[in-house]
């Protein structure tokens, strides 16, 4: 299935747009998105592994968490995956985050 | 769903207003009572910078009544590349100003409410009040916050348009049926860090875009006509030029909006998007960093001490303006340590003072005895030391 990933993910995905996985499930295909580029997974997901609050993501055109199944909603080769962080003007969520070098 | 009064008080069109709006007038979703309620609608635009631009021009050119502005900003030359309502004889003059001038050129017929202020939890509720709708331009997520639960609470949709380098967001939030701005993004991001300056970049048509979105969304809620965004994420890619739409809910918990609300009344936002002031003590030591000034940095080189400057901006900054670093990008840092000494005193300077402040912190946790950032960076160096080095 395609992900696509929102400008501001993309160095952080090879420099890709969109990208293709083969995975049965929402998670699944997050799970193999962050195994092929491991630097994704921390704006993605936080210490506990959940997706972070301000970071949705849309199997077509519905946000996964309000799907009945959320992250374990079966998918299917025809069916896309769209990553949407908040944005606000110069203001950007999801890199408003120390990059691994930078931790304590 | 209209969010205008009732035909019948409604405000008669003047000779020359059925002139200018005659192309409005002859279209079936605006005609005569349509062009009324433009007249008789109560706008207020929260920003006169690049989403507030369009979106004053178009509704004003539209024909609605009362356009309430929001901004305490002043015009500076960066802001030209996409704030098309500024000119550049308004630099360093109120944005307010020079946002009422230009408008009441378009349009003598309308009334600017000037609203010079930072819209805040203590004010936010009592300006609202007198407005029909809001449409939100602002560039920070505590704003943003703010301007949707006071939209809630006070039952006023919010045209929202967001952007960022080149992609863009809009929707309709607040509407009586449909989602909220929380419904979406239920928690900010974490302050944490400074947001990298290198990334803030726009495309100047950006705002161009989606204000002008939000100024339709405006207009169509007003004529109750098409189908306005609320329950839609309409997603701009103008670098692909892709227009993609994604469904929103209202989330039935919704902490403000939901049917059992746990926020009714406005709260801190700063605190929420967990930003501390600053206290006293940071201006000299943040996060166990000393703080050096542009002053103390310059007197330091006037009686001819040898620094050591670290830079750790973009190539493409340092071109720009520099004043005399070495240049290592902040990404590069952990893989270059090997060339930054660690006997002398590295002072770390950027763009503005938070990546250099960063980096200091790597350094320091990297064993360098002797870290220092620059406070303020290159940009306060051009204000308060030498304007001769570019801003950007």
């Amino acid at each position: 299935m395609t992900i696509f990933i929102p400008t501001p993910l993309r160095p952080y995905a090879g420099g890709n747009g969109t990208l293709e996985v083969n995975a049965t499930t929402v998670g699944g295909a997050l799970e193999e998105l962050t195994t092929a580029h491991p630097e994704l997974r921390k704006h993605l997901f936080n210490a506990e592994g959940n997706l972070r609050a301000f970071v949705n993501v849309y199997l077509n055109d519905d946000d996964v968490r309000y799907l009945p199944a959320k992250e374990a909603t079966e998918v299917s080769t025809a069916d896309t995956l769209t990553i949407v962080p908040s944005i606000a003007g110069g203001a950007l969520a999801v890199l408003a985050e120390a990059p691994a070098a930078y931790e304590r | 769903m209209t969010v205008t009064a009732e035909t019948h008080t409604l405000p008669e069109l003047t000779t020359d207003e059925l002139s200018r709006y005659s192309r409005h007038l002859i279209l079936p979703e605006v005609g005569m009572e349509g062009q009324q309620k433009l007249k008789a609608a109560r706008v207020l635009c929260v920003g006169t910078g690049g989403l507030g631009s369009p979106l004053a021009l178009y509704l004003t050119a539209a024909g609605i009544g009362t356009l309430g502005l929001v901004d305490f900003d002043v015009v500076d030359a960066s802001n030209l590349q996409r704030q098309i309502i500024h000119s550049t004889r308004d630099i360093g003059r109120k944005k307010l100003d020079s946002a009422e001038e230009k408008l009441i050129a378009l349009n003598p017929a309308i009334n600017i409410v000037k609203h010079e202020t930072m819209l805040s939890s203590a004010n936010a509720l009592d300006i609202l009040k007198d407005y029909d709708i809001v449409a939100d331009g602002t560039d920070n997520f505590p704003t943003r916050y703010l301007v949707n639960d006071a939209c809630v609470l006070l039952d006023k949709p919010n045209a929202y348009g967001s952007i960022f380098r080149f992609e863009g967001q809009a929707s309709v939030f607040a509407t009586k049926d449909g989602p909220c701005y929380r419904c979406l993004y239920p928690e900010p991001p974490p302050p944490g860090l400074v947001p990298s300056c290198a990334e803030g970049g726009v495309l100047g048509i950006l705002p161009g875009l989606v204000g002008v979105i939000q100024a339709t969304e405006v207009i169509k809620l007003i004529l109750g006509k098409g189908d306005s965004l609320a329950g839609r994420l309409l997603l701009v890619d103008a670098l692909n030029m892709r227009f993609r739409e994604l469904k929103l809910r209202k989330n039935p918990e919704c902490p403000v909006c939901g049917a059992n609300p746990t926020i009714t009344k406005l709260i801190d936002y700063q605190q929420f998007c967990g930003i501390v002031p600053e206290s006293k003590e940071e201006k000299t030591m943040k996060n166990g960093i000393p703080q050096i000034t542009v002053k103390e940095l310059k007197r330091r080189i006037d009686v001819g001490e040898d620094l050591y400057i670290l830079d750790v901006r973009e190539p493409f900054e340092y071109q720009i303006a520099q004043i005399g670093g070495k240049l290592i990008p902040l990404n590069d840092v952990p893989q270059r340590l090997n060339e930054i000494p660690r006997e002398r005193e590295i002072i770390v300077q950027c763009k503005s003072g938070g990546r250099s402040q960063r980096v200091a912190e790597l350094l320091k946790q990297q064993g360098y005895p002797s870290v220092v950032n620059l406070a303020g960076g290159i940009l306060a160096w051009s204000d308060e030391i030498d304007p001769s080095v570019h801003k950007y």
